[in-house]
Formats: C-alpha cells, structure tokens, sequence
C-alpha cells in the first residue's frame, strides 16, 4: 500500500517485517527515529523480538554479534561516532563471517562537530570488509534493507545499509511499504551455518597464526567479490516478488553516448535529476553507485564506457589525499581503452545543503583548471582573510 | 553410538571435561584450572563467550581447540555484551541453554568493565566469571586495576624510586554489588569444592551472576609452578583475598579462616614482591601497607573464626588438611 512515511518510520516497518529476534542499539543523531519505532512496535505487540538497549555502540555491535552466532537473526543501527566506536566490532563481525544487518544514517564525524548528513562515517570503515548499498531515496532504503538480510544471509557476510542523515532519515516521502507475506515468501527464515550448539559444538574467533592468516583474509576478499552476484541476485528476485525494479550495483540514468557523466552515491542522486531538468543542455548521463563495497568494477567501466569527462561527486574526503569514491574510480578506469577525465568534487559535507544550482556549477567547474579533489561548494569568504587557502580558493 | 540428546551426551562421559587437555597453558597455570573446573560443573548444555586473553589464545590457535563446549571468542572488551546478545537469542528461541562469559581482570576490571556493568544492568541470564591473575599477562605481565598494591610488573616495576604499582587493586566486587545482582562471589582454585559451589550457585541463578577466581599466574606472579596452589591458599589464608558471597549487593557469607598467616608468607613466594623484603624503609612501609590492607579485610568480612573447626562445615583450612591426609 502506498503511503507517506517518515524514512526513518519506513525503515523500522520494513526492519520488522524481516522478523529479526534480537534488535541491538544505541542512540544517535540521527538515527534515533529508527530505534525510537522499533521501540514502539515492539512495546504495541506488533513486533515481537528482544529489544536491548546498549550502553554503547560498542555493546550495540557486539550484542548482535552474540545474538547472531547463538542462532538469531539480528539487527542494529547507528551514525557517525557510533559506527567509529563499534569500528573494532564491525571488523571483528566481517572476519568471523557473521550475517547482520546495519542502517547506517549517514552523518559527518567530529571534529568539527556536526550532527548533519555527509557520509565520512560508513566511508571510514569502507574497508571494514561488509557489504555496503547506499540508498538514494526511502523506498530504496525499504527494499535494501528487506534485500540485505537475504544478502548478509546467504553470504554470510554482514550488511551495511547507508542513508542520508535527516534528508532521509526524517523526510516524509510517499513509499511502498510491502506486506508481511511478500517479505515471508522472499525472506527464508535464518539459518546460521555455525550457530552455536550445545550438541554439535563449535570453536568460532580462534586465534589463527600466520600459517593460516592469509588464506582467511584471502576467503574474506573473494567472499564479497562474489556476494555481486547475490546483490543482484537479491534486486531481481525482490523484483518479481514486488514489481518494483532496481539496478543493483550502478544505476545509469541518461543518454548512452552522452561524453559527461556524474557519479554520486546516496540521496544526492535525486537532486542531480532533479537538476538535469531543470538545467538542460548538454546531455549528461547520470550514475548512483548502489553498491560500493563490493567494489562493482565492471558494472562501473560498462557505465563509463564512452564518456570524455566522468565528475564523481561524494560527501567525504581523504585528508591530504584525494576524494574516495575518486580515487577508486581512477583506479578501477585506468587501464580501460580511453578512460574518461575524472574530475572528483565533494559536496553537501557537514549537511550543507546541496541546492539544484551545483549540477551547472560542476559542468562549469570542468572546463577549467581545478586540482585532484576540491569542495565543488567551499565559500573562500568564509576562511580566514590571511589564509593562504583562501587566496588559492578564490575564483 | 553419536549422542542424540544432551542427556546421551552427559551418560557419555562420567565426568563431562568443557575444557580438554593437551592445551598450550603454562605449566602450574590458575586460570586452566579455574576454567576446567567451571566447566565440569557446569556440564555441557552451555555457550560460551571468552575475552581475549591468555585462555583464548592457550585453547585454540586454528585448526586446534580444546573446548567441547560451544564457544565464541570476539574481542577483548565487548564479553558482556556479546554474552548479553547470545542470551538475548537464546531466550527468544525458548531455548534453556546458559551463557558463560569468560574474561581475565583486564577484560573484566579495565576495557571490558563498561560491556560487564550494562550486561548486568539490564539483567541478562549470565555467569560472568573473571579469571583474576592481577595483570595483563597474555601480553607479558603489565599492571592493571586488578594488580595488587605494590607488586611489580613490567609497567610497574620495581626500583630506587619506586616499590611497583602505585595505586591499589579496584574493588570489583564492592562495584558489582552496586548493580544489585541476584549473586557474586569470589572463589579461588585452592578451594576446588567451595569454587565448584559457586559455579552451581550461579547457574542456578535466573539473572546476572558474578563470579572472581584468583587464578595464580606462575609466569607473571614470579612462583614455581607446582606453588600455584599454595601462593593461591596464602592469599586467602592471610586474608588478601576473601572469600564472600553476596546477594542482591548483600554479604550473605564468608569463608572462615581459622589459622591467620601473615601476609609476608604470601608475599615471599613471588617474584612480584620481592623488592618488598629489601633492608629500605619504603619496602618496610609498603609492607606494612599491604599487612593492613588484608586485616581491614578480615574486619570487614568477619573472616577470623575463633571456635574450632566444626567437621560438616567448610573453613580456608579444611581443604589443607584434606591435602596432607593424602601425602
């Protein structure tokens, strides 16, 4: 049924849809609504799981760590700060091949402090070895989420859901919300090949000395190159179940011969739509990077496939280094026939807002001399006056 | 015949052994004891959650384990919160299986103390059992909170200007009565009958269960390994480490000690202490220190018991007795 649903709202309906037994978390802006309606689910009967409230998200992480060895299927969500102190965890999950899902609601991470949306908090842990979709809009959030415990599940890897902070989280937006029976049907119930078992015992979390060390490591890395196939397994299958299509990895939205392309992840994808209406001209092919990790290569060189300039636009950076998503373009284009020029901006960090405007300003930015990474919307006014940074930003 | 049920299981085996042997322990090693022992009381239908630590590390390393209990071994500070989440399963699955979490002092006193005091906040059904060796001695004997007043160790050494660790071992067991659980306890492995006792007792607990065993660390404490037992006896026999049990925060009983040694007798069997026994003036204090700190405990807990020993009762010598009767 179509409704109008905060994201945060939607996101907790389609988390117990999923039926998972045990719900782990810790509050923090701004994924409080999500817990916050799980809470009111589970306290109305709608909802019947074991809901505990950590005293960190360090506990958060590691109670459905717990839940999920001992056999049930587990859930958590967090933000910035949050994902950082459960980092250790998050590792610890991904290497001992723990299927759980997590909504991360994308917020900057402090220093300076910010409770606003950029996504420096899920691109920290990018190499944290889970699985990570982004989401451009709520009904997006909805069906990844369904989809991520089908993935996580069957790869036995976890999942790690991203939506913007407040501009997803705590917008109103019109969605699908499917029934229970969809999700039962597409959803088998949770089966853990390693749960833990008086009657068959297990040792899982040994320690492994260099002899096997590699091999483990190795298994992990060709884990998520082939959990691909499940992502898109997953998206295809959610399709026939619900009618609602999805590309899964990369989805490319624009002319196919068209020789500029903006590649972006998250919410911000909407906006350049939006902007490419508004603004015509020169014809733009449009690219949401759905699935980063695992790191789509092909997906993303067929998409980049005759473009003269690709812009990757992100709400991250890598202090004293380039943009990241930047980076791992140029690396994953290089040695294609005539990789485009990559042009890598980032946008929107902090929560500042990212208008319709940026989309000309970024086909402007091109034409001219620019260095490797730069905020498409830094304001030199506002930097000190005897900053030489700010003479060097100065138009 | 492959056991079927847990009941098979338990007729499998006359005395169910958790914790096999041929592991790579240390010889004379407190906390190898300490975990056997709780894990032939607790018998089989049990998980476990372990700390990172000496006990992790000794038990395993891939492919070997010597566990036959289901085991998870995560991090060194998230035990209680990951026992926490397995019960949570556990409970939810309607399954009556109890959750061990296993820690040394570092994982219990100092990075996991935080996981441990939510876990019992929110009332989990688990025993929580700190393997108290009073250092970090999987990463070669550094000074935690546990460490007693005084004792060296490679953080805290002893010289000239010092006499070791500066401060005094954390009262653990005072904070986790705080949380008003429905039992804690301290234990040592000298006392293998009153240790079996408080597993029990806090398996049969529904709720959070604390258990502190003074687990000698052969290696760390500077004692040869066949003394584990009586470097641990002394402790409690000198009343450094009492032997108590509370309920709900309340103290609802003591192991009596008939025969008070003094604390040097303890002290002069390890290393640790050695710079204590120096003709300095310091050495003398601390000493002296250390004296009071164990007769405060014997005031505290009521521990000197002056009638004689009734024979169906347990006293901090019976097991003595019990020793030299076999030799």
């Amino acid at each position: 049924m179509r409704q109008a649903l905060e994201g945060s709202q939607a996101i907790a309906r389609a988390v117990a849809l999923c039926r998972p037994q045990v719900v782990a978390a810790y509050p923090i802006t701004p994924q409080t609504h999500i817990v916050e309606h799980i809470a009111k689910l589970v306290a109305d009967d709608k909802f019947h799981c074991e809901l505990v409230s950590v005293e960190s998200e360090f506990s958060a992480a590691s109670v459905v760590l717990g839940a999920a060895c001992a056999g049930s299927r587990a859930y958590t969500a967090s933000a910035s700060q949050g994902i950082l102190l459960m980092s250790e965890v998050l590792f610890n999950i991904s290497g001992l091949r723990v299927p759980l899902v997590l909504t991360c609601a994308n917020r900057a991470v402090s220093a300076p402090l910010s409770i606003w949306n950029d996504q420096q908090d899920s691109m920290a842990v990018r190499d944290a070895g889970w699985i990570q979709i982004y989401c451009a809009d709520n009904q997006e959030a909805v069906d990844a989420t369904i989809q991520a415990f089908r993935i996580a599940e069957r790869c036995e890897l976890p999942v790690m859901v991203c939506v913007d902070g407040f501009t997803l989280t705590h917008t109103l937006e019109p969605l699908e919300l499917p029934d229970q029976e969809l999700v039962d049907g597409f959803l088998p119930p949770y089966h853990f090949s390693r749960a833990l078992d008086p009657l068959a015992p297990l040792s899982i979390g040994t320690l492994v000395a260099p002899e096997y060390f590699t091999e483990a490591r190795h298994l992990h890395h060709a884990a998520l190159l082939a959990a691909e196939k499940e992502i898109v397994a997953a998206a295809r299958d959610w399709a026939a179940a619900c009618g609602r299509e999805q590309a899964p990895l990369v989805r490319v939205d624009g002319p196919a011969d068209a020789k500029i392309g903006i590649l972006t992840l998250g919410s911000v994808f909407g906006t350049l739509l939006d902007a490419r209406d508004q603004f015509p001209g020169l014809p733009v092919k449009l690219m949401h990077l759905r699935c980063f990790r695992p790191f789509p290569v092909e997906a993303l060189r067929a998409a980049c496939a005759g473009l003269h300039d690709l812009i990757v636009l992100e709400r991250a950076i890598a202090p004293g280094a380039d943009g990241i998503v930047g980076a791992e373009m140029r690396s994953a284009l290089a040695d294609t026939d005539s990789p485009p020029r990559i042009h890598n901006f980032a946008a929107g960090l902090g929560g500042r807002d990212v208008p319709l405007a940026i989309y000309p300003r970024l086909l402007e930015a091109i034409k001219k001399p620019h260095p490797r990474m730069s905020a498409i919307d830094l304001r030199p006014e506002l930097l000190p006056a005897d900053s030489p940074v700010r003479q060097e930003a100065a138009p | 015949m492959t056991p079927q049920t847990l009941h098979d299981l338990r007729m499998a085996q006359p005395r169910f052994q958790g914790l096999e042997a041929g592991h790579r322990a240390c010889q004379g090693c407190g906390q190898a004891l300490a975990a056997r022992l709780t894990l032939e009381e607790s018998g089989p239908d049990v998980v476990v959650a372990n700390a990172t630590g000496c006990l992790e590390v000794f038990t395993t390393a891939w492919p070997d384990s010597a566990w036959r209990v289901p085991w998870l071994h995560s991090l060194f500070a998230n035990t209680g919160a990951v026992a926490a989440g397995m019960e949570a399963a556990l409970k939810m699955q309607g399954r009556d299986i109890k959750v061990l979490a296993f820690a040394g002092d570092g994982g219990t006193f100092d990075i996991g103390f935080q996981a441990l005091s939510g876990m019992l906040e929110r009332g989990h059904n688990v025993l929580f059992i700190c393997y108290d060796n009073e250092a970090y001695m999987n990463t070669g004997v550094q000074r935690s909170s546990s460490t007693p007043h005084a004792a060296a160790t490679t953080t805290s050494p002893a010289g000239v200007a010092r006499m070791g660790k500066r401060h005094l071992k954390k009262d653990i067991l005072s904070i986790i009565a705080a949380h008003h659980i429905p039992y804690a306890a301290t234990a040592s492995v000298a006392y293998p009958a009153d240790l079996r006792k408080k597993v029990r007792r806090g398996i049969e607990v529904e709720g959070p269960s604390f258990l502190q065993i003074h687990s000698p660390c052969p290696l760390g404490w500077g004692h040869g390994s066949e003394l584990s037992i009586e470097v641990a006896r002394l402790a409690v026999q000198s009343g450094m480490f009492p032997l108590i049990e509370l309920e709900q925060g309340a103290l609802v009983g003591a192991m009596p000690i008939r025969q008070i040694r003094p604390v040097a007798d303890y002290l002069k069997l390890q290393g640790r202490f050695k710079h204590l026994f120096a003709d300095d003036a310091l050495a003398r204090e601390e000493l002296a220190h250390l004296q009071a700190l164990a007769d405060q405990n014997i005031e505290d807990y009521a521990l000197k018991a002056e009638t004689a020993d009734p024979l169906d009762t347990e006293g901090v010598d019976t097991v003595r007795r019990g020793g030299l009767r076999s030799t």
